[in-house]
């Protein structure tokens, strides 16, 4: 499960993931808002055609989301492999999920394609070149939407042009310590960037992590906003690394007490609700980052803060848990992975 | 405080949002928050924005002309689509295009794409200048009244003209 965490990563003391996303439509079919049932098939029918062609070696499985259980369907959300709008209208939405879960291609969502790609730490490079690749194969045999003037037709005005959103996950528990992640959120929409909470825009980050992502895609080449949105995460993971350093020197007791008290906790709690979870898993992360805790890694960090999301919890447990059994069967889930 | 829609967890997901100065919150249990989340990213924020800038913008057309257009693909006329925030086809684009420049302005900060053009559409484009190039050729042709070379040169161009959209 969650395979795509395991892949090489660098930065992974700050940056959780980097995840780039593409909107292409079809020239000869209604957007997804507005087309049939039956125009929804052939659209499905036409992508799926295309993928046969693939070369060897490169293998995706197609899903309906329609023949997927609704807690299935909230997970695969929660892994980050499809966007929560997939699941709006089941029957007419799928998705092809390349073996290694790199690379998602959903199909109706609000835009007839929604390619995404996936990379633990900060990868930008790779990102750019997998979805590049993915799109030109695509391109080459599906007659996309596009205008001289406006570049790639998208269903959403904010999408059109590069119809491409670059972002991060990143971790900022110590600028979120000396209550400076709510200035650096202010300088990043001055700047044109969104930032989001876990569970997307308007949401409170949970365990101090933000998605920091592109707001425009018109008039910018697709290298250079991501060359621009690279530029502003290195500033930010070297500004949280030197917190850290300084925290370390100077809050040395306050910040290893903080650390193992979440520790302890999520070793022996045997009822925890998500959010106080995703607190603590939040210490512990940055226990790992400063290399205070050296007997758990990111990797497993990033699957237990999966793992405990309400959909992933219940698909563990392999049925339909109300509130208070969800927060028993999560503590167990974490006794078990610490 | 309890959760907004089902009323009966507890609220624990918190958005505020400011739209147009005001304030707008909503507090949900987790499970709510999780399928209110499906259309958040569209319905809360962005449709109010885009009619209120809809409303405010001077495009090439007069307000009155532009009410009366409508999409021959998919049906949308601009009413419909200051509503929903959202085109309904390709086509839409060329049927709305003379006010698209100011509300792609105010979004993105310009209105022209720069980024990457499908390898198809470089195709259609290499097509089309050397459509243009033959023409004039044309032209030099009929103006010396080489008729018959100008007429090799009009099955060319017809030949070309089919591969076009
Ligand atoms: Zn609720
Ligand atoms: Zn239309």
């Amino acid at each position: 499960m969650v395979k795509w965490i395991d892949g090489d990563a660098s930065d992974e003391d700050v940056v959780v993931s980097t995840r780039i996303r593409m909107a292409r439509n079809l020239r000869n079919y209604r957007f997804p808002q507005r087309m049939s049932i039956q125009e929804a098939e052939n659209i499905t029918q036409e992508v799926l055609n295309v993928m046969k062609d693939l070369p060897p070696g490169v293998n995706y499985k197609f899903y309906k989301i329609n023949s997927l259980s609704p807690i299935e369907r909230i997970s695969y959300i929660e892994e980050h492999l499809i966007s929560p709008g997939l699941i709006n209208r089941p029957d007419y939405s799928s998705f092809l999920l390349k073996d290694d879960e790199t690379a998602t291609i959903m199909i109706n969502e609000e835009d007839h394609l929604r390619i995404q790609v996936l990379y633990p730490g900060l990868n930008f490079e790779k990102a750019w070149e997998s979805i590049n690749e993915i799109d030109n194969f695509l391109e080459s045999k599906l007659d996309y939407a596009y205008h001289d003037k406006f570049g790639y037709l998208t269903a959403c005005p904010t999408n059109v042009g590069t119809g491409i959103r670059a972002s991060v996950m990143v971790h900022l528990p110590a600028l979120s310590i000396i209550g400076q992640v709510d200035g650096l959120i202010r300088g990043f929409q001055k700047i044109g960037l969104a930032v989001r909470g876990l569970y997307g825009e308007g949401t409170k980050a949970y365990g101090d992590l933000y998605q920091i992502s592109n707001q425009t895609t018109l008039g910018e080449e697709e290298e250079e906003i991501i060359k621009r949105l690279k530029g502003i995460i290195y500033q930010t993971v070297n500004k949280e690394r030197d917190v850290r350093n300084n925290l370390l020197s100077s809050r040395k007791y306050e910040i290893e007490d903080r650390i193992y008290r979440s520790y302890g906790v999520l070793k022996y709690a045997r009822r925890i609700s998500s959010k106080e979870a995703m607190q603590h898993l939040s210490n512990v992360r940055l226990g790992i980052e400063m290399g205070i805790i050296k007997d758990i890694g990111f990797k497993e960090i990033e699957k237990i803060t999966i793992g405990i999301q309400p959909g992933s919890i219940q698909k563990y447990a392999n049925r339909d848990l109300d509130n208070n059994e969800r927060d028993i069967i999560r503590a167990k889930y974490i006794r078990e992975r610490l | 405080m309890l959760c907004q829609i089902c009323k009966k967890n507890e609220a624990t997901v918190h958005y505020t949002k400011i739209v147009n100065g005001d304030i707008e919150e909503l507090h949900l249990c987790e499970q709510c928050a999780m399928n209110k989340e499906i259309e958040f990213d569209s319905t809360f924020s962005f449709h109010k924005l885009l009619s209120g800038l809809m409303d405010n913008i001077q495009g090439e057309l007069p307000f009155k002309e532009i009410q009366t257009l409508k999409c021959p693909f998919c049906g949308m006329d601009y009413e419909q689509f200051k509503k929903v925030g959202k085109f309904g086809c390709a086509q839409c684009y060329e049927t709305f295009k003379s006010n698209l420049s100011p509300i792609f302005k105010s979004i993105h900060g310009h209105d022209r794409h720069t980024g990457k053009v499908p390898v198809r559409a470089n195709i259609q484009v290499a097509k089309m200048k050397k459509i243009e190039k033959l023409r004039e050729k044309l032209k030099e042709h009929v103006a010396r009244e080489e008729y018959e070379q100008a007429a090799i040169l009009r099955d060319k161009i017809k030949e070309l003209e089919k591969g076009l959209d």
